[in-house]
């Protein structure tokens, strides 16, 4: 036996577990999503209508599941971890078939109050099989190959499925979350090596082998990559949106222009300025103070979930936890980094802030799994 | 249900270590996002503030009004007046075929322009204002106005339009204005930001053209907020801007009318210029064409009518046209031989009616001979003898140099179109051009103004006026601006010997008033009026050796453009000369007979200040006078357009 078993007598049962959450936690949400209530307010001129309003209650409805699923123990969650992945998988599926029949590239399934995306649903449950995987495996074995290998296919599954739907940028996610669950759980070294080199290898030798014979892309496919990476060389494109994202955050300086005063995004210069740009109105109303304050709070979330995870003795609460907060960052680092223009543009919204229906509620029950865990994480009662 | 176990101590020591490893790395990576949003928002953000005004902020011109022109006594010759159009916004409007549809009902659409209007409205935002009538008249105007609830979207604007109430009279001299060409924009180096303003009007010929920078005055500007889409969402600022400046002429618009009038469809041009003040009084160039046409876009029917017609309308031929100026550059080579002393004060040159030169033959327009003359003999019944002798004594090189000091070869300082300079040969001027020796037949053909020699009417008029004053003076053209008197062109002394001047005016006397003189019969008989002028009868063909003994070809049974040139210059009255005039009647014949009548009934004019009485008129004349002055008085003054008699 490599488990110390414990009983869960001194685990709070009942009502009283509300008194255990991680309630600096919950309050560091709810003030992110406050954020984001004045930004879609700001952005729609001053309205609660078309974004603040719905945005809200999803948020109260998000908050009320993040309660619920804290309320259930974190064993449970853990024997589903197997049936929410497989469910995922199916979604996707459903996805991409009803998408073939429907109009073109279709993210989502309408469930008639709320569109459901099962991609924002896989960052999850991917998180959560890893974890109950990791939780399983016996720890002597999980850097041998075939061990190594199985997570690799509970990865590329998914990324594969998003990454045809197509979506770039989740697909991303995943597999770089994926990735640092593996890591985290104590997966070899040498593998993360293997992969990063290999990978640092064929980028080098796809554009080192550019105008030679042995070139491996076609002439277009490069020029595609050449944009992606550079949106500069394509001005009236993907270039315009990140330059006027640049002048929105530059022209806010150190204090903002004031709440609803930043004329970028009141004239319509900012692209998508209430979902995947929303932080560069921030910047611009409220000035460097306003968005390194909003990037604070963020990094405040990752802290408390990090100590939180580390604070717990149960392998498969303390790998959920980590495997969440880093899928938090991704998501922030990621489209902070596009809008600033450190990152191609790729369709990743900022988390809590931009307006959406199913990346909240998805972010809020991810939230509720991490809060299950802390509340039910074994003490010694000695 | 499972239980929970607790993780192994070495496990959870991994894991740590891992997260904290990863941990570490997100730190980072916040860290780096931070760097960069200080980046942007401190270091960089004056740059960035400048951008997004740059992007706010437009700056929208407005059109100042245009300056208008008057004639010397503040008759407009150039006006703007208001002109409306009917535009369509697309998104006021909803169905936008519906409306047009409803709107063609009202007022009558030009099919064309519709289309061209539904096209632009594809294209452009649906907030802007597209064209779908212009030039409307104030009656349909008012019935879409009335009709408005009807027709959502459509709004009149109005703008104004530049309008000629004198229409051809002064086509050559004010020109016309159009709107800005890409042709234009060429041509104009660092254009002014209002060019750019479609359908912007400018001059494009004539004084229009020629003192563009005045008439357009400074723009204004207002300082607008746009959104991504270019929508105005409010005005920041407003500068007005400074309307261009308002012009008076020297011409006198009576006179004007009058003269272009008494050309009628010839192909001609007269100046009537002040001998004193070099005021040009009346340019006048015919045939002439309305420009009211080109302002509005002339069709390409009437503008082939214009170019394809032979007396060519578009042509303002009194500073244009350069002409051969005959026996009318008799006086400059006397002036030159009198300053160089050569003519005694009787002397006599015999005239056989031709002369022996270099081994050739050069004849007098008088094939038997004008006998003994003396200078005034010679001007009066411009004998060509009694020159080629004088140009042998006195060389080409003096006489072309006199000429100069009499304003020929000289581009006068006029703002018209394509002002020519004429050619007043020299020796170094024909190796240089054509590149052979000058020989001494071409200093001969010279002297009575012929060969090389050229001269534009209005040359030939500032040289009468010089002959008639004594003083240098230059032509004017521009009166006032902006109520200011633009500096006169009354010259200074010429330095000529005052006696030698009074021997050519009192020569050009008698050629008019002198029973033997070869303008005899366009004297005017008034003593305070009396006019001293010169005939000129240019030739624009060679008459062979052959034609000669045959018989010269009457002008007459010539094709038009083989006949000769009639020219005749004049200044009146002889005691207290006031005006110069010079006619150039193109392919006229004889000037005495084609151009001198002209000049008569001008100077009179002028002199009157109207229509003259016809005691002025010699009395076996006055009949015919008095039937060409009820014809005259009954021609309104856009009536002899070109083009209508021609084509």
């Amino acid at each position: 036996m490599s488990y110390l078993e414990y009983t869960v007598k001194h685990v709070p049962a009942g009502p009283r577990k509300i008194l255990f959450l991680n309630w600096p936690l919950a309050l560091l949400l709810a003030a992110v999503a406050g954020v984001g209530f004045l930004m879609l307010y700001s952005v729609a001129g001053g309205s609660f209508s078309p974004w603040a309003e719905p945005q809200m209650k999803r948020f109260v409805m998000g908050f009320v599941l993040m309660l619920v699923v804290a309320m259930v123990p974190i064993w449970f969650w853990r024997n589903m971890a197997g049936v929410a992945f497989a469910g995922t998988l199916l979604l996707l599926l459903g996805v991409e078939l009803f998408g073939s029949v429907g109009k073109g590239a279709q993210r989502w399934i309408d469930l008639g109050f709320m569109r459901l995306q099962p991609s924002e649903l896989a960052k999850v449950t991917l998180v959560m099989i890893l974890a109950a995987y990791y939780d399983w495996l016996p720890s002597h074995k999980k850097s041998r190959p075939f061990w190594v290998l199985i997570p690799v296919v509970l990865i590329l599954l998914p990324v594969a499925m998003v990454l045809r739907q197509p979506d770039l940028g989740t697909s991303i996610l995943l597999l770089a979350a994926g990735g640092g669950m593996m890591f985290v759980a104590g997966v070899h070294w040498a593998y993360f090596a293997a992969v990063i080199g290999a990978g640092v290898g064929l980028i080098t030798a796809v554009f080192q082998f550019r105008g030679t014979e042995w070139q491996l892309l076609k002439d277009y496919q490069y020029r595609r990559i050449d944009t992606f990476l550079d949106p500069a060389s394509d001005p009236l494109g993907a270039g315009y949106h990140i330059t006027q994202s640049k002048i929105a955050l530059g022209s806010g300086g150190w204090t903002g222009r004031g709440f609803m005063q930043g004329t970028q995004s009141r004239l319509n210069f900012l692209p998508e300025k209430h979902t995947d740009f929303i932080f560069t109105t921030l910047a611009e109303e409220f000035g460097f103070i306003g968005a390194f304050s909003l990037l604070v709070l963020y990094a405040l979330i990752i802290l408390f979930c990090v100590a939180s995870a580390l604070a717990n003795k149960d392998r498969f609460s303390s790998l959920l936890t980590l495997g969440i907060a880093l899928n938090f960052f991704l998501f922030f680092a990621v489209n902070m980094s596009m809008v600033m223009g450190l990152a191609p543009v790729v369709g990743v919204p900022l988390p809590l802030v931009s307006y959406g229906g199913s990346a909240m509620l998805v972010l809020m029950l991810a939230f509720g799994l991490a809060q299950s865990a802390h509340v039910h994480r074994p003490r010694h009662g000695h | 249900m499972k239980r929970p176990r607790i993780d192994t101590e070495a496990n959870h020591r991994l894991v740590t270590r891992r997260a904290a490893i990863l941990g570490g790395v997100q730190l980072a990576f916040v860290g780096a996002l931070g760097a960069r949003m200080q980046f942007l928002q401190v270091d960089q953000a004056d740059q960035f503030r400048l951008l997004a005004e740059e992007n706010r902020i437009n700056i929208r011109l407005i059109p100042p009004s245009r300056g208008e022109i008057f004639d010397r006594n503040g008759v407009p010759l150039a006006r703007n007046v208001p002109s409306y159009r009917i535009v369509i916004v697309r998104e006021d409007a909803g169905e936008v075929e519906d409306v047009v549809q409803s709107l063609g009902k009202l007022v009558s659409l030009d099919p064309d322009e519709v289309e061209r209007a539904m096209a632009e409205m594809k294209r452009s935002a649906p907030f802007l204002p597209i064209t779908f009538a212009d030039e409307v008249s104030w009656e349909d105007l008012s019935r879409v106005s009335v009709n408005a609830p009807a027709l959502p979207g459509v709004t009149p604007e109005v703008g104004l339009s530049r309008v000629y109430p004198l229409g051809s009279d002064y086509a050559h001299v004010l020109g016309y204005v159009g709107p800005v060409s890409d042709y234009d924009l060429e041509r104009i180096e660092d254009p002014d930001q209002l060019l750019r303003i479609p359908r912007f009007q400018i001059g494009k010929v004539g004084v229009e053209a020629k003192i563009e920078e005045n008439l357009r005055g400074k723009a204004g500007a207002r300082r607008v907020e746009v959104n991504a889409a270019g929508r105005v969402m409010r005005e920041l600022d407003r500068r007005e801007g400074i309307p261009g400046s308002d012009m008076q002429l020297t011409i006198d618009a009576k006179l004007q009318s009058y003269v272009q009038a008494r050309l009628s469809t010839e192909s001609a041009s007269a100046i009537v210029m002040d001998v004193q003040s070099g005021d040009l009084l009346a340019i006048a160039s015919a045939p002439t064409f309305d420009p009211n046409l080109f302002v509005r876009g002339i069709s390409s029917r009437d503008y082939k009518s214009l170019t394809e017609n032979k007396y060519r309308p578009l042509a303002s031929k009194s500073v244009q046209g350069t002409y051969p100026p005959g026996s009318t550059f008799k006086m400059i080579t006397a002036m030159a031989a009198l300053e160089e002393g050569l003519i005694g004060p009787d002397e006599t040159v015999y005239c056989p009616g031709h002369l022996e030169v270099a081994g050739r033959r050069f004849h007098c327009w008088k094939r038997a001979g004008h006998g003994w003359v003396d200078l005034q003999n010679s001007l009066k019944q411009s004998c060509d003898v009694y020159y080629y002798d004088l140009a042998l004594k006195v060389g080409i090189e003096k006489i072309s140099a006199m000429a100069n000091r009499f304003g020929l070869g000289e581009r006068h300082d006029v703002p018209m179109s394509a002002v020519a300079k004429g050619l007043t040969p020299t020796k170094d001027w024909k190796s240089r051009v054509h590149g052979q020796d000058w020989v001494i037949g071409d200093t001969v053909n010279a002297s009575i103004g012929q060969g090389f020699m050229l001269a534009s009417p209005l040359q030939l008029a500032v040289m009468t006026a010089r002959l008639a004053s004594g003083n240098s003076v230059t032509p004017r053209l521009i009166k006032t601006v902006d109520g200011i008197e633009q500096p006169s062109g009354a010259g200074t002394n010429m330095g000529m010997n005052e006696n030698n001047l009074r021997k050519m005016r009192r020569a050009m006397f008698a050629t008019v008033n002198d029973r033997r003189g070869t303008a005899y019969g366009s004297r005017i008989i008034e003593d305070a009026m009396r006019m001293a002028g010169k005939t000129g009868t240019s030739q624009v063909r060679n008459i062979t050796a052959a034609e000669r003994r045959a018989g010269v070809v009457r002008n007459e049974d010539l094709p038009w453009e083989r006949r000769d040139h009639a020219l005749f210059v004049n200044f009146a009255p002889y005691d207290d000369p006031k005006y110069a005039v010079a006619v150039v009647v193109e392919h006229g014949g004889g000037g005495s007979k084609a151009a001198a009548p002209i000049a008569r009934d001008v100077t009179l004019q002028a002199l009157y200040g109207g229509e003259p009485p016809l005691e002025a008129y010699p009395t076996k004349d006055r009949g015919r006078i008095e039937t060409q002055q009820q014809v005259l008085r009954g021609m309104q003054p856009v009536a002899n357009i070109a083009g209508s008699d021609q084509a």
